[in-house]
């Protein structure tokens, strides 16, 4: 059996516009966009060096096919959710929620690049919101620090020791956290059976496509 | 007492701009009775405020003056101005109108003089130069204003000022005491022609129209180009009054843009390069315009006026919407975007910004008093519901000078059908 990312380039063959409309969240909308510029013009992230593609030219290139440019590009995990794109869109493109539609269909088809950092934040936050049905906010911070191994994450804790203080101080922080404890979603298997059947749902509306 | 005589066989039209003015001169010169009503105390609307036309880049009096002519000669039609409808009861054939008529405090005595401006002291905002100059409050509203009659601002009646201008007139034409007034009249068949109004270029706000002094509007830059607009015809920008000799022109500010007007306003792509050789003539080679647009859309035969432009080296084009307008410490106005030809981000400063405002309908948010269709621009669709009310012009879709005499040609045409077939049960 082939990965699924060579399935998906079968599939839809030459029509990634299809593939993407059919696969990304709100990837139907990548048609609606009449390359005016103004969602690159407005976004706050200037490109530096990450912004290889801003989503204008994204949008572009799904639509000239360019399928490898497209999931090798940088540029939709280097979104920051600020919603400028979004609400000046001429033509009400949700840009935001496509760029990250199409992030998360990279990611779904094993096409996200390894260890890419807001990739990996999404990834962490996930997990640890869906495992208690609240966040862990001790653990998530932890994981994040010590993501590029033991000295850093050290040094970053050191850094932001008096933050952390005042927010324990402030009962904003609850260090008890830590150790698996501190608050909790009251129906866990209640939250774990209702996001599974989300996924299953999903899953079967983008087999049928 | 104002007196107007009309019968069911009399055609209403609404708004004297080119399109009301054409509408009820084609009426009246095929013989029928025509009542034509005018918000301004001038007739002309927004087309007597245009510098130039495209794209033959003559002078709008020219036009108008046609038309006025036509008009004078006219016994049939009879002009309200300062007029407004505030009411509308009845059906096709038999319509019962009442006309709000606000009062001019000057008679037809009135001989142009000049007097009563000489004598006035007080100031207020030049509507007709768009508010960017003051103007004496006894005023003729523009050179060639018709009626050719002077106006006194109500905010002078019962003041000094306006005594003032009682004594200064030789022709007793002063009349401070005239009222307000509605008249009551009947028409067969109205043609609703009151034409458009720029977009609010405030809601805009990355544009930063009035924040920044230096980015004005394109019905703006028409006053500033026109030798009888505030500025003597010299493009002077705002803030400090430099030449702009560097001009921006951003297309699209508001049109085809889901958050504020939903349709192309047509006329603006032409606008902005009608007004590049404003730019060129003032100031020749060192005159440099830049338009931003998403595409220029010179429909039809005016692809050869664009091209023209398109070939002038002083004329640059970048392929981009603006995404925000900042200013940086000289009161340059900067535009800030990504040219999509290439992705290039850029940040340009320019001496004067100039917004080419779209479309808007004037009836789109007004209340007509009579049940009129419209689409969801607010512009007045043909239906059958509309009875014998017909939209003519600006008021029912975005249309240049030329258009809007033929949309209120056909309009004309349709109420002296319904005349006709009145004219025909009354025999």
């Amino acid at each position: 059996m082939s990965d699924i990312n060579t399935q998906m380039a079968d599939r839809y063959k030459n029509n990634f516009l299809k593939e993407i409309e059919e696969q990304a969240e709100m990837g139907e909308w990548v048609k609606m966009c009449m390359q005016c510029g103004l969602c690159s013009g407005s976004c706050p992230t200037n490109f530096h060096s990450g912004w290889d593609h801003p989503p204008q030219e994204i949008f572009m290139l799904i639509r000239a096919g360019k399928r490898e440019e497209v999931l090798n590009a940088q540029g939709m995990y280097m979104c920051t959710s600020c919603y400028n794109c979004y609400v000046r869109c001429p033509r009400k493109v949700p840009v935001t929620h496509v760029m990250h539609g199409i992030a998360e269909y990279a990611y779904r088809i094993g096409r996200a690049p390894k260890n890419q950092p807001t990739m990996h934040l999404s990834r962490t936050f996930w997990n640890n919101a869906t495992k208690y049905g609240r966040v862990n906010e001790v653990k998530l911070t932890q994981s994040l620090y010590f993501k590029d191994g033991f000295g850093s994450g050290v040094k970053k804790g050191m850094e932001m020791q008096s933050v952390a203080l005042g927010l324990v101080k402030a009962g904003r922080l609850n260090p008890l956290e830590a150790l698996g404890m501190g608050h909790k979603c009251k129906d866990l298997k209640g939250i774990h059976a209702m996001l599974a059947k989300a996924k299953e749902l999903e899953a079967q509306r983008k087999a049928k496509g | 007492m104002t007196s107007v005589v009309a019968t069911n066989q009399t055609i209403l039209v609404v708004g004297g701009g080119i399109s009301g003015m054409t509408a009820a001169l084609e009426a009246a010169e095929t013989g029928k009775q025509v009542v034509l009503v005018e918000k301004n105390p001038y007739l002309g609307g927004r087309t007597v405020q245009l510098y130039r036309y495209f794209p033959k880049m003559c002078h709008p009096t020219c036009g108008l003056e046609i038309n006025l002519r036509r008009l004078k000669a006219n016994p049939r039609i009879q002009v309200l101005t300062m007029a407004e409808v505030t009411g509308i009861t009845g059906d096709k054939g038999a319509y019962n109108i009442s006309v709000k008529l606000k009062p001019r405090y000057v008679n037809d005595n009135c001989t142009a003089c000049g007097e009563c401006g000489k004598a006035v002291q007080t100031e207020i905002d030049d509507a007709f130069n768009y508010n960017l100059g003051k103007i004496k409050a006894a005023y003729l509203p523009s050179s060639m204003a018709f009626p050719q009659r002077y106006v006194i601002d109500s905010s002078i009646v019962g003041t000094p000022d306006g005594e003032a201008a009682k004594a200064a007139c030789k022709y007793g034409a002063v009349e401070l005491d005239m009222q307000e007034e509605t008249v009551t009249l009947n028409a067969g068949a109205i043609v609703w022609a009151t034409g458009w109004q720029p977009y609010d270029a405030t809601k805009i706000v990355y544009y930063g129209y009035g924040r920044f002094k230096n980015v004005i509007s394109n019905v703006e830059f028409e006053r500033l180009a026109d030798p009888h607009g505030p500025t003597g015809g010299k493009i002077l920008r705002p803030s400090d009054g430099k030449e702009a000799k560097n001009v921006a022109f951003i297309q699209c500010a508001g049109s085809r843009d889901e958050n504020h007007l939903r349709h192309c306003s047509r006329f603006c792509c032409m606008g902005s390069l009608k007004q590049t050789h404003y730019v060129q003539e003032a100031f020749g080679d060192a005159g440099k315009s830049t338009i931003y647009y998403i595409d220029i859309r010179a429909i039809d035969r005016f692809e050869d006026f664009y091209q023209k432009v398109r070939a002038n080296p002083n004329v640059n084009f970048v392929k981009s919407k603006v995404a925000r307008i900042t200013e940086d410490k000289d009161g340059n106005p900067v535009c800030n975007g990504v040219n999509v030809e290439g992705y290039k981000r850029y940040a340009q400063a320019h001496d004067l910004v100039v917004l080419a405002l779209g479309m808007e309908p004037s009836v789109k948010g007004l209340q007509i008093p009579a049940e009129v269709m419209s689409d969801s621009s607010g512009f007045i669709m043909a239906d059958p519901a509309n009875a014998g009310i017909f939209g003519a012009g600006c008021a029912t879709n975005a249309l240049d000078v030329n258009r809007a005499v033929q949309s209120a040609t056909a309009a004309a045409l349709r109420a002296i059908q319904v005349v006709n077939k009145v004219a025909r049960a009354e025999a």
